[in-house]
């Protein structure tokens, strides 16, 4: 590779960084003031180049197409403000995070409105006027629009540098950023505030989905790629650093082009194919940087965030109501088999629930009383799934064997991982296990002699006596009750209440002795070894296994489920599994559109029940009782 | 306020009690079980069901298969093998199917064809490409009527031997697909042209191919000859930067399923002209059975059709002459049947080999042209199946866990 090679390639890294660092920056905007991971940030950027696809095509021209760019970006700020207002302002004092679960719904509403408006195909759209050619750059051909690009990343730098430092709007963003409460107190209109910062963030969103109109086609999978990257760039960067956003963009950028720039090249009998590492290169660089800078490149300790929501009660006991209901759910799901000679499909989606009620109590036991929010918790599920099959593929262990290794090499995984993960805090920690979680998978993924790459492992199937319905249902109902029961017995042992004293005051709860590092680490453990059981489970019920069982949708899933049923009780994720899988095994086969139903009834979800279905309930039985 | 909650949440209940309650069953009915990515592959799925449809409405128009009519129950799957699987398994147990069919992700195939094998169920992949549904990993339950990636390959490799250009680069999507795509080229190409020399290699990740990088990388590496493997979103990002950039500017491209309505049509009026494709030029095939086809196909829809239409479209006609031909739905008495069935399609007659249960239903192979400002191919011609497949002596040591 020559020095004019190279350094092409690092102006194609600066353009392609400038797209990425206009959803980053919008995105930190709005986290840093509101504190809500807006899983909807890249639909915001989808409907940006959508509208602007619209209007190059339909009004044309040099009015179509840089207006275009323009108005799609004003709409999609005129959207966001109206997330905020109608939608997210009714659950700020929610319990931490549930505001991701209407973000999550909202990502699938948008998703299949825009199938319906737009259509499946993907829209390619024209070349910017004026922009279409290319010049000559160390002789070859560089396209004009991206030196477009290239500039117009600083200028929006700057420009929202200076917003934040010489207007007032930018001093309150900055002060809500560090301590809102504080800005709310000294009478500032928080609302205002809120939405208006919302509007910025989403007009961010839809500029830089705009502007790749003319690079590449509209199309429906843009939410999801766009919104991982750009979490990464802003984890990367420091959470509410706008340089720091655009510091890791373009480290990112260049790090993938020069990746691509190098190829394959041999070592020594070994061919390695650099261009391969692209999969995962932005999360190998968030899990460097986050072990180094616990707080992102430019970023900060976070102010301390006071949850505007109810202080949560302690955990209590199961009362003799609540234990003789358990029994009798229990019972009833013992006799399922009998009610089931009729529907047969009952067990098989009764065992698809039992292995989500194992993976969602895993997931809530370090995120509630553990205050550690795993968004890498499909890495256990996977390497359990995988560790099970694996075995199975390779030293052909029978099925029982299979099983008990899988919780061994996920609780391996745990450890590594939850070592480097509980040193941090806060969304730092979740999108460390997240860069976990893609490691593995990309592994996994790539890794095709061993793991069957994305094809998966096939021909995993239980063995006698369990390869009938219900039998193999009545091993998950076992290993389900074993779960749940163990993580609760663990939480009412001195561990479970040191997990929540470092939760809630790690200070606090070193000055007593508790070294709150190390019982965090056992904490994640331990989650991590009941998850893998989950996985192991998951891959005999299925026969096969693919990276899927690894890939983020598991983890949001897993969210999903715990935020569903309510984070602060332990019988939320129970619920919330079992609601969610229900649900959309019933709204898939109702509707073609089922995304956006799924969606739909989760905000019915959200907006109903604040504190998770659970909670809710338990909110007004308790408003019951005391009247 | 708390009464309105009340009554949401009674509401809410109530909706997924009557959902999770069972569903209604016809009588006399033939019953298909199709499940799909629909929602994760719209462009290529939504024309692949209107195919369907109209086949199941031709079909039974003319009173059905073996006097009862056809009754296709179609669900998502998710685009997920584990929830493929349970939907499976809920239209064979709950819905009472005679057999399945479907699916478009090689994974997703491959776990259904695995399921298949074991529960001992006839399964007939629709559009998965992977080679392993019928060779490494293929069971008697499963056929597959879309031509695979070796098929495809191989289809193409007569025009790339005939280019006669000794350093080739190549690009694909990183997954399966793309990997055996591209091991597949190397190994024919270097049998027949042995001075070959495979110049650069870019596996970009799947549907996120940073175009411009990966254009100058291939144009840096000085390729007489490019082999593609891109397609959908990666494919219109990759032409439009090399061609801004020059990296096709006198270089023979061979490229895989790009000449495909639902990949070509995004480019529009920028439809790299000259490259040698797989693919299907729907408004230039002069066949009287394709015509048939895309009159009524277009008088249905007001909508040309578009290679997955094909696609959807044969499975049900292959479904129906295998169940006409078996005399039943019974699983074995279906697999006998479809062994050497032969269906008539808009491509012309094909086959379902016995040895392989692979269709030899073929392609169009041809040159990208521009026709109105919409891509279109030209020099084409219609490549059988059967020409490209490997012998039945061959497929059995490919075939290792399957007679």
């Amino acid at each position: 590779m020559t020095i004019d090679a190279l350094l092409f390639q690092a102006l194609n890294g600066l353009a392609a960084a400038s797209g990425l660092f206009f959803v980053a920056a919008g995105l930190s905007l709005i986290f840093g003031v509101t504190r809500i991971i807006n899983i909807a940030h890249g639909s915001l950027y989808m409907l940006g180049i959508y509208l602007a696809y619209t209007f190059a095509t339909r009004v044309g021209g040099v009015l179509g197409f840089w207006g275009g760019i323009v108005a799609a970006a004003l709409i999609v700020a005129a959207i966001g403000a109206l997330i905020e207002i109608l939608l997210l302002r009714r659950i700020y004092r929610a319990p931490e995070l549930f505001q991701l679960l209407a973000t999550f719904a909202l990502l699938l509403v948008i998703n299949d409105a825009a199938l319906w408006i737009w259509g499946p195909e993907d829209l390619l759209g024209p070349r910017a006027p004026g922009l279409r050619g290319a010049v000559e750059i160390l002789g070859r051909r560089f396209p004009s629009y991206d030196l477009f690009l290239i500039a117009m990343g600083p200028i929006v730098l700057i420009a929202l540098q200076l917003v934040l430092t010489r207007t007032r709007f930018g001093r309150l963003v900055r002060a809500a950023t560090q301590d809102r409460e504080m800005v709310g107190a000294l009478g500032v209109n928080q609302a205002v505030l809120f939405t208006s910062v919302f509007a910025v963030g989403a007009f961010l969103a839809g500029l830089g989905g705009a502007m790749q109109v003319a690079r590449e086609p509209a199309n429906l999978l843009m939410d999801l790629t766009v919104i991982s990257d750009a979490f990464v760039v802003v984890v990367v960067g420091g959470m509410g650093s706008i340089p720091g956003a655009y510091l890791a963009a373009i480290i990112i950028a260049e790090i993938k082009a020069l990746c691509i720039g190098i190829g394959v090249v041999e070592f020594g009998g070994f061919r390695v194919n650099f261009s391969k590492l692209t999969l995962v290169a932005e999360f190998i660089v968030m899990a460097v940087v986050l072990i180094v800078r616990p707080h992102g490149l430019l970023g900060r300790a976070q102010g301390a965030i006071r949850s505007v929501a109810e202080p949560e009660e302690p955990i209590r006991p199961a009362t003799a109501a609540l234990k003789f209901l358990g029994l009798v759910v229990l019972g009833l799901l013992i006799c399922l088999p009998l009610f089931a000679k009729t529907s047969p499909y009952t067990l098989v989606l009764g065992t698809d629930i039992l292995i989500a009620i194992i993976f969602a109590t895993s997931l809530h036991f370090i995120m509630g009383p553990g205050g550690m929010h795993s968004f890498g918790h499909a890495a256990y599920f996977g390497l359990g799934a995988y560790g099970a099959a694996l075995i199975v593929k390779f030293l052909a262990a029978p099925m029982l064997g299979a099983i008990a290794f899988a919780p061994l090499l996920a609780l391996a995984g745990a450890l590594l991982f939850g070592w480097f993960a509980v040193r941090l805090s806060g969304v730092y920690l979740a999108m460390l296990t997240l860069a976990f979680a893609q490691i593995v998978w990309s592994i996994v993924y790539q890794w095709e002699d061993v793991t069957g790459g994305s094809n998966g492992v096939v021909g995993i199937w239980p063995a006698a006596p369990f390869n009938t319905a219900t039998n193999y249902y009545l091993l998950a109902l076992a290993f389900a009750v074993l779960s749940v029961l163990l993580l609760r017995r663990m939480l009412f042992s001195p561990f479970g209440y040191a997990m929540r004293a470092g939760r809630d005051s790690p200070l606090r709860a070193e000055a007593i002795g508790i070294d709150v590092k190390r019982v965090h680490w056992v904490g994640f453990a331990v989650a991590g070894c009941i998850c893998g059981l989950a996985g192991g489970l998951f891959a005999f019920a299925k026969g096969s296994i693919s990276p899927e069982t690894i890939a983020v949708g598991r983890s949001i899933d897993g969210l999903v489920m715990v935020l569903l049923g309510g984070i602060q009780t332990l019988t939320g994720p129970i619920v919330g599994a079992a609601t969610f899988v229900m649900l959309q095994d019933t709204i898939m086969r109702q509707v073609e559109y089922w995304r956006a139903l799924l969606g739909a009834t989760i905000l019915l979800l959200v907006l109903v029940f604040p504190a998770g279905i659970v909670g809710g309930i338990m909110a007004r039985y308790a408003a019951w009782k005391s009247r | 306020m708390t009464t309105r909650r009340h009554v949401l949440q009674f509401a809410i209940a109530t909706a997924i009690v009557a959902g999770i309650a069972a569903p209604a069953s016809a009588q006399g009915t033939i019953k298909i079980g199709e499940l799909n990515s629909y929602k994760a592959q719209p462009a290529f799925l939504d024309p692949y069901k209107k195919g369907w449809e109209l086949a199941v409405e031709e079909i039974n128009a003319k009173g059905g298969v073996l006097g009862k009519k056809l009754e296709i129950i179609s669900r998502d799957d998710g685009a997920n093998p584990g929830e493929a699987v349970r939907v499976a398994e809920e239209l064979i147990t709950r819905e009472g199917v005679d057999l399945i069919t479907g699916t478009f992700l090689s994974h997703i195939g491959l776990a259904v064809t695995n399921f298949a094998g074991q529960k001992k169920v006839f399964f007939l992949a629709a559009e998965p490409l992977t080679d392993k549904i019928t060779w490494q990993n293929g069971n008697p339950y499963t056929f597959r009527l879309r031509a695979s990636t070796y098929m495809q390959v191989a289809m193409l490799m007569p025009d790339a031997v005939a280019a006669k250009k000794k350093r080739w680069a190549l690009v694909y999507p990183n997954f399966e697909y793309g990997q055996s795509a591209a091991e597949n080229f190397k190994a024919m190409l270097k049998k027949a042209q042995p001075d070959v020399e495979f110049v650069t290699e870019q596996a970009p990740p799947l549907g996120k191919v940073d175009a411009g990088a990966v254009a100058q990388a291939i144009d840096d590496a000085k390729p007489d000859a490019i082999f593609n493997v891109l397609f959908g979103a990666d494919l219109a990002k990759f032409v439009r930067e090399g061609t801004t950039r020059g990296t096709f500017k006198d270089r023979t491209v061979v490229s895989l399923l790009s000449g495909e309505p639902e990949y070509l049509d995004p480019l529009k009026e920028e439809a790299p002209v000259g490259w040698i494709v797989t693919g299907y030029p729907w408004s230039e095939i002069k066949t009287p059975e394709h015509k048939a086809f895309v009159d009524a196909y277009m008088k249905k829809y007001n909508d040309y059709p578009r290679l997955g239409s094909i696609v959807g479209y044969a499975t049900i006609y292959s479904l129906a002459e295998g169940i006409k031909k078996a005399g039943s739905t019974d699983t074995d008495k279906l697999i006998a049947a479809f062994r050497g069935l032969k269906v008539p399609s808009p491509f012309g007659p094909f086959e379902y080999r016995a040895s392989d249960h692979q269709a030899t239903m073929g392609a169009y192979v041809g040159k990208i042209a521009l026709k109105d400002g919409k891509g279109t191919m030209s020099d084409f011609k219609y490549v059988d199946g059967a020409e490209v497949l490997p012998s039945a002596e061959e497929v059995k040591k490919l075939r290792p866990a399957a007679p």
